[in-house]
């Protein structure tokens, strides 16, 4: 029989104002094995768990209930105060008085019965409890970014810094991300490639970070502290330790009509290629989708031209396998195809551009080498239409999506004043429903756009986009002075939505991380834990959790390397000792329990035992690796035979709370 | 409610999966949102985790109603754990059904963390369920019975 301890707290007035606490410690002396009873103002208070440790000294207790606030609340803090008087903390068992009891009722008569009631099934609970030692998994020293974009990067930099190995693996052929592609960052005007490009020969240089670039992850394995990755590295049909990245391929190869991506598609790059000219690392990569030799095997001449024999046509894909303690998402975003929006005319007219379109027409080293200029015809435009909020903000989301982009503003302001600034005999509109601009100096980079640039800022949504006669017939409303518009514009640019990249889907599914119904990765808690995945060791880092600008992302990605760092700084993890275990003897080796466990925790073996008639035999049993297994319980209830239970909600123990209440 | 089941006062029996439910149930709490006492609730890991014989021997013990309350679907902490729950209880009501446990003392709700409010119309609703159906006498053990 247990010795068991009750303590009722009275959480101020908020317990004992609907619960009569004396009576609930009264009334749960009088079960069985109960030997002390107490109740008190404050049980979480530092006299409260004095109260709880003299007690468990005193009465030598082997069980304690305490009944006070939810378990989610304060059980950590009650067993944290019964282990330090030598009492194991699973001996510990929580009552929740307050959230679902004191609080939804008003009668006291209703509460306290009710108060008695929940601590009966906790003291039912309790004498099945037993003793659990939490088990220890060792931490791999290494972590793992996916993602090479700014979030990446500075992520891997962070944890680099602090002397852990760090791999990031990027599925494009260059670090960088989008914000490589972006010719000035809000509000301050700095170059983007300026800022960025050192962090990248930073990444490169580093010697505690190794770069997979041009690799995807194929396979998760293992959980935190102990992942195994398996990492496929693509064939890009040149030597990436021979390339030097002279660039000479790039210049001689015959195919010349492949749409460059990272000018989004607006020139045309060689089927051999280098992103750009910072790439990191600067090594050249046959696309197989356009290579005249991979394709028909009749061509050779990137593999003639180049100095070092780098190009190897015959190369496959190639799968790494590596350990890592953590794992940091930083997959990034896309910006939406406006497609869908036919109002606009995207598809219709070469002049309708995405923002990220304008941005490379804008950037020195874009199609048009910083010179802004049509993309229909190559002559000047005179009036430019930006539109806001194209797929954000949606009602329905059936074309675009429910929640705001979050930079559209900002980027559209600093297109507007760029614009402004650099061809002052332009006129420039911009349609928004509303501009939002929080951020550390971002409503006073508007007020220049508005104000020192006269940018006109157009409340109000377009309606249609006519491609006429070289023009593009502009229909909107004002809806502040409640007018009709018509404007004949030169070009229209469109702040189009942001979502994930489509790629974080299925490796959210690798990763057994969550995802919102607009899949962007969820946090472990939205204020609290907003750099953590629920998935223990997995980290989340820029876009990939949500639109974000670059200052934000950066910050993301640092605290995100400090929790990777905090993790790794550890050389044992405490695993959960409520985990499954079979009982052999019961176990018939049915597979049952394998194939509902979502963690592979559960393996067979064939053991030898001994029967009733005095020989052996070999039995097929089921075994749990209890530091994989994170104590669902979906094994327990496949199990036909009883053998699986789980520790500290076994059977007997819920079984016992149910006759409990049903009494 | 009904003056005729003013004596009645059942007896329901709530698990709540310790991710989503369990938290919705406390932040019904936080919120004052009212839901009758009658409803006890047992904190399991996951929804899962409920085992067909909690279930029964619930029922055998006196009680009126039984609800499970998990994560919704494609939320569940472990990934697949709720439905394994779905399939397992819908074979199990169907069963109870055709033992006269009808199919209105018998229910799985999916309910987040952060719908406290969904949390307390769901346990009003279902015990005002519980109250028109009346007393379980079909599975009751009167061995069980200590008044």
């Amino acid at each position: 029989m247990q010795r068991i301890g009750v303590f009722v707290c009275w959480c101020g007035s908020n317990i004992a104002a609907t619960v009569d606490v004396q009576r609930v410690a009264e009334e749960l002396k009088k079960e069985p094995g109960v030997v002390f009873s107490a109740d008190y103002q404050y049980m979480c208070s530092e006299s409260g768990q004095n109260l709880i440790k003299d007690a468990i000294k005193e009465h030598a207790l082997t069980g304690v209930v305490i009944c006070s606030c939810s378990p989610r609340m304060h059980e950590n803090t009650f067993r944290k105060a019964a282990a330090s008087v030598g009492l194991n903390p699973y001996m510990v068992e929580i009552a929740n008085i307050r959230e679902q009891c004191s609080w939804i009722h008003k009668d006291k008569a209703t509460g306290t019965e009710k108060a008695i009631i929940l601590g009966r099934a906790a003291i039912a609970k309790v004498h099945l409890n037993a003793p659990l030692i939490a088990g220890e998994s060792p931490v791999t020293k290494r972590a793992l970014v996916i993602g090479g974009g700014i979030a990446g990067i500075q992520t891997a930099l962070d944890i680099a810094e602090a002397g852990f190995e760090v791999d990031i693996v990027e599925k494009s052929p260059t670090i960088g991300g989008k914000m490589a592609q972006l010719d000035k960052t809000f509000p301050t005007l700095d170059c983007s490639a300026c800022i960025l490009t050192p962090k990248m020969v930073e990444a490169a240089q580093q010697e505690k970070i190794k770069i997979y670039s041009y690799s995807e992850i194929d396979e998760v394995k293992g959980f935190v502290g102990n992942f195994s990755v398996k990492i496929r590295r693509k064939a890009r049909y040149v030597k990436e330790d021979i390339c030097t990245g002279c660039g000479l391929c790039t210049e001689k190869c015959p195919q010349k009509k492949v749409p460059n991506e990272f000018n989004m598609g607006m020139d045309n790059r060689r089927a051999i290629y280098i992103p750009f000219a910072q790439a990191v690392p600067k090594v050249a990569t046959i696309d197989p989708n356009y290579c005249t030799m991979l394709k028909t095997g009749k061509c050779g001449v990137c593999s003639k031209i180049c100095g070092v024999k780098a190009i190897d046509y015959t190369q496959q894909d190639e799968i790494v396998e590596a350990k890592y303690g953590a794992i940091v998402v930083a997959t990034g975003f896309n910006p939406i195809s406006p497609a869908k929006f036919d109002e606009f005319a995207y598809s219709q007219s070469p002049d309708v551009v995405t923002s990220l379109e304008y941005e490379r027409l804008m950037n020195a080293a874009g199609p048009t080498n910083g010179t802004l200029l049509r993309p229909s015809d190559g002559k000047h435009p005179h009036t430019i239409v930006f539109v806001q909020c194209v797929g954000s903000r949606c009602d329905g989301a059936e074309k675009g999506k429910p929640y705001c982009s979050k930079v559209c503003c900002m980027y559209t302001a600093k297109h507007a004043m760029l614009t402004r600034e650099k061809y002052p005999d332009t006129d420039v509109y911009v349609f928004y429903i509303d501009v939002r601009t929080p951020g550390k100096n971002f409503d006073e980079f508007y007020r220049r756009a508005v104000e020192e640039y006269n940018v006109h800022y157009i409340k109000g949504m377009v309606g249609k986009v006519v491609p006429e006669n070289g023009k593009l017939k502009v229909q909107a409303a004002d809806l502040l002075s409640n007018e009709q518009l018509h404007i004949d514009a030169d070009m229209v640019v469109l702040a189009t939505a942001v979502e994930p990249d489509p790629s974080a889907r299925s490796l959210a599914t690798k990763l057994t991380a969550s995802m919102d119904t607009n899949d962007f990765f969820t946090e472990a808690h939205p204020k609290l834990r907003p750099v953590e995945s629920p998935t223990a060791g997995v980290f989340l880092s820029g876009m990939c959790q949500g639109p974000k600008d670059i200052p934000e992302t950066v910050s993301q990605a640092s605290a995100a390397a400090a929790k990777v760092i905090g993790l790794l700084v550890k050389d044992k993890l405490v695993g959960n000792p409520c985990v499954a275990h079979s009982d052999e003897l019961l176990c018939n080796g049915c597979s049952s329990c394998e194939k509902v466990c979502p963690y592979g925790a559960i393996t067979y073996s064939d053991k030898e035992f001994r029967m009733p008639d005095r020989t052996t035999a070999l039995r097929r049993v089921a075994a749990v690796n209890p530091a994989v297994c994170q104590g669902c319980g979906a094994c327990t209830v496949a199990c036909p035979s009883g053998a699986m239970d789980l520790f500290g909600f076994s059977n007997n123990q819920i079984m016992a709370e149910v006759d409990a209440i049903c009494k | 409610m009904q003056v005729e089941n003013k004596e009645f006062k059942p007896l329901i029996v709530a698990f709540c999966c310790n991710w989503c439910s369990y938290a919705g149930a406390d932040l019904a709490g936080t919120n004052r949102l009212n839901y009758p006492a009658d409803v006890k609730i047992i904190r399991v890991p996951c929804s899962c985790r409920v085992n067909p014989m909690f279930i029964l021997r619930a029922f055998q013990r006196g009680a009126d109603g039984v609800i499970i309350c998990g994560c919704h679907p494609g939320d569940c902490h472990y990934t697949t754990g709720n439905y394994y729950a779905r399939r397992r209880m819908t074979a199990l009501f169907s069963m109870l059904d055709y033992l006269g446990i009808e199919k209105g003392r018998t229910r799985v709700e999916w309910v987040s963390a952060a719908e406290g409010q969904r949390f307390a119309e769901t346990m009003n609703s279902f015990v005002s369920t519980i109250i028109s159906l009346g007393e379980n006498k079909r599975l009751e053990d009167l061995r069980c019975k200590t008044k």
